[in-house]
This record gives structure tokens, sequence and C-alpha cells, in this order.
């Protein structure tokens, strides 16, 4: 640790290690999940996270992944805060956090819809992307819905093998 | 039987609830009364995909859920949570849209709601009504409900293509797939009525500015929901003059039955946690 670090450096360095309890190879901060670091006056942090999904189980479960990794590392911790506007969007997934879903075989996703409303797009309408394991550009998509909220179903037609891909939100 | 002639002691020691919460509790309840009748498809889904899919869909709505009943709670200001409320209200003080509670997974395809093919439509038809309630109350002025819409509607807008792709798949499938999906829309088509009925609640909500009158998502309910019926090669079934009361508190006689199975374990161990 640099000698002089503030509070709030060090508590971010330390959330910089913390994993995503569903996806352990990216840490919340490269999620986009830790929004703000607060330093109180009574010398705790508070933390500020924006949940991924209205219905993510993991969401109390990183609350206390927050907690547990500050009080190890000595850090008073005041509290942690939900905030949900603006709504979590992929793309606050930093570049670290897309090059390690990659890694773990999980296409990054695409630029979220914008705000303005789009028509139903029909399955068979939807780019394939390509095989994270052959890099076959010729895929399908299973299901918008995989095995968490964030991520769909995707199979290779030249491999064969299934994959999944990190929803654009 | 209309809503004042309910004799529960609950009923008639509590004032009735004011028209902003009852508003939000309109898409809490049908938010969460959805959810359930979704997780009862958990591990009996016709194939291993839809079994998930359905499982997720099911937990956005629970999340969805969760956030309103709270803010339900606070707006009314009599100490209620969302476990409170969730757990601890009676049918009649329930308001979800009747069709949310109408039975699926059925053991026989005869009956109502037996058939696959009545989850698919009926994913369809609350998907795209809960999408456009969403677009609406993200301009609430309730910064809380705007921004818990704002959460919602992305994940509404997967709930909507998901459902879509089922309903032409199988509207647009087989001479069987085509029939059995005919009739299910014909079986949850009356209950759309409900969807878009004014009253005074929504009246209230849409004059100060809670939310939008739900007659007034009628329009872009309908340019969502045509092409995909029309894609799926299936005709849009006539008007009745049926109109369901579930957002009245008064509801089919299916609601007793989900609630009883819902909130069994907490009236049976008040506060019990895992």
């Amino acid at each position: 640790m640099i000698a002089g670090a503030t509070v709030v450096d060090r508590a971010w360095a330390v959330l910089r290690t913390v994993p995503d309890p569903e996806l352990p190879t990216v840490s919340l901060c490269d999620l986009g999940i830790v929004r703000d670091v607060l330093s109180h006056a009574d010398g705790g942090v508070e933390v500020v996270i924006t949940p991924t999904y209205s219905g993510c189980p993991a969401t109390s479960v990183i609350e206390g992944s927050v907690h547990d990794a500050l009080q190890a590392a000595g850090i008073a911790i005041a509290r942690v805060t939900t905030r949900r506007a603006p709504a979590w969007s992929s793309d606050w997934i930093s570049e670290t956090g897309r090059r390690a879903l990659h890694e773990a075989g999980i296409v990054p996703p695409g630029p979220a819809a914008t705000a303005a409303e789009q028509p139903i797009r029909l399955h068979r309408r939807i780019d394939a992307l390509a095989c994270p394991l052959c890099g076959s550009p010729r895929t399908e998509r299973l299901s918008a819905f995989g095995a968490t909220p964030c991520k769909a179903l995707h199979r290779c037609l030249a491999c064969r093998e299934p994959f999944e891909a990190f929803k654009a939100i | 039987m209309s809503a004042g002639s309910e004799s529960g002691v609950a009923a008639s020691q509590r004032p009735p609830v004011a028209p902003a919460v009852h508003y939000v509790l309109r898409y809490a309840d049908t938010c969460l009364v959805h959810a359930q009748r979704l997780g009862e498809w958990c591990g009996h889904a016709p194939v291993l995909e839809e079994d998930i899919a359905l499982a997720n869909l099911a937990l956005d709505l629970l999340g969805q859920a969760r956030s309103l009943l709270t803010r339900a709670g606070e707006i009314e200001g009599h100490g209620r949570d969302e476990n409170r409320l969730a757990y601890w209200r009676d049918e009649h003080e329930f308001f979800n849209l009747t069709l949310a509670e109408l039975p699926l997974r059925r053991p026989s395809g005869q009956a109502a709601g037996g058939d696959f093919a009545d989850t698919v439509v009926r994913n369809l038809l609350l998907s795209c009504w809960l999408h456009e309630a969403w677009r609406g109350l993200q301009s609430s002025c309730d910064d809380d409900l705007a921004a818990i819409a704002a959460k919602a509607v992305k994940e509404s807008r997967y709930h909507r293509e998901h459902a879509a792709g089922w309903v032409v798949r199988l509207g647009d499938g087989s001479d069987e797939s085509h029939r059995r999906m005919a009739a299910a829309l014909d079986r949850a088509w009356p209950y759309t009525a409900e969807m878009f009925a004014r009253d005074t609640v929504e009246a209230v909500a849409e004059a100060g500015g809670l939310g939008p009158a739900r007659d007034t998502l009628r329009t872009a309910w309908l340019a969502a929901v045509r092409p995909v019926l029309a894609e799926a090669t299936l005709a849009m079934p006539e008007e009745t003059p049926f109109v369901s009361t579930g957002s009245a508190g008064v509801h089919s006689e299916h609601l007793g039955y989900l609630l009883a199975e819902m909130q069994v374990l907490q009236r049976r161990h008040p506060g019990g946690r895992w």
C-alpha cells in the first residue's frame, strides 16, 4: 500500500479484489456494481452498490463480501448502501472485466439498448455471436435465460459446444 | 360479491388503503403472484432450457415485487415492510390482475391452465403490459418508483422477447400446437380487459403524477402484441364485456390456494428466518 493513501483509496484497492459471487473471475468493481466509496466523519467508509438485476439472489451475498473484505483489511465500514438510479447497465463492465469474462468462456455483452423504445425482436432475428471456443460465427441463441439472470445460453453449430453470453442490459 | 361485503376481521379493523398505496400494490401484487405461478414450473417445465427461463422470469418478477412492496409500505407509513405485505395480507387485500392468479400446470390438458400454451400466452400478455407500465412509471413523481421502473423496464424487454419467441414458435408450429395456442389465447383474452380498466385509483395516480392510468397503456400494448400474434398466425380474439376485478381485491377462487401455499410458513412460524 502506498504511504499516505486515504482510507477511500485503500477501500477501492480492497474492493477491486472482491469477486462477484456468481462470476468469480470478475471483481465487483469491474462489473460496475460498486459505484462509490465515501468516507464518513467517524473514520468509517460507506460503499454504494447498484445491483445488476431486480431479483439477483447474489445481492445480499455481495453486501456480505464487501463487509468481510473491508473488515479483513482493517478498514472500518459504516455501511453498504444500495443505489437504484441510474439502473445498472452492462455498459459499466470495465475492459478488464470483459477480458475476464472472455477468458472464462463467457461472451462479453455488446452495447446495451438505448433508451429509445424498440419493437420486440423475435428469436430468429437475433445476431449470432462468435463462438468463444472455436471462433466460428455459426452459432445460435438457445435461450435468453441461463444459469444466472445475467447470462444467456447459446450453442455453436460448428464445434457443437454450448456457451454462455453476458446479456446486454 | 363486492369487496365491501367481505367480513374478515383483518378487513374490518384496517382502514381501506389510500389510492396511492393501492396503485403501487396493483403492480407489486401482479408481479408477486405472476412470479409465484411461474415458480410452480421450477423442475417441471417441458424442456430444461425453459425450466431455467421460467425460473429466471419468476426471479426478476419477485425482485420487482419486493422493491414495489417495500415502497408501497413506505408510502402507506404504517410500518408494513415487504414481508408483512407479502405474507400477512388476505386475499381481498391483494390487488393483482386476475389473469396473474389463474392456475397453470394443472394435471390435465383439458383443464384451463393445464396446457403449456396457457403459460406461453400469459407471459406475452403480461410481459407486454408490464413493459408499458414500467415505461410510464419511469417518469413517476416518486423517485423510488421511477428508479424501480427504470430497472424493471430493461428486464421486461427480455421477458417480452422470450414470450414472443414461444408464441411464434408454437402458434406458427404444427397444426396441433397452433390449435392449442389459439385455444389458450381465447381463454386468456377476456382477462385482458382488466389491464386497461380505468377507475378512481388509476385517475388519482395519473392526476398526482404517481404513474400512468392503465387505460393509457392500451395503444402501445396492442402495438406490441398484434405483430407477434400476426407472425404466429394467431387471430386476435374478439373483445367481451367481461372485466375481471382482482385489482379491486375481488378475486377468482384460485388466489386463496396460491396464498395459502405461499404464506403458510410465515404464518405458522411468524418471523421465521433461514
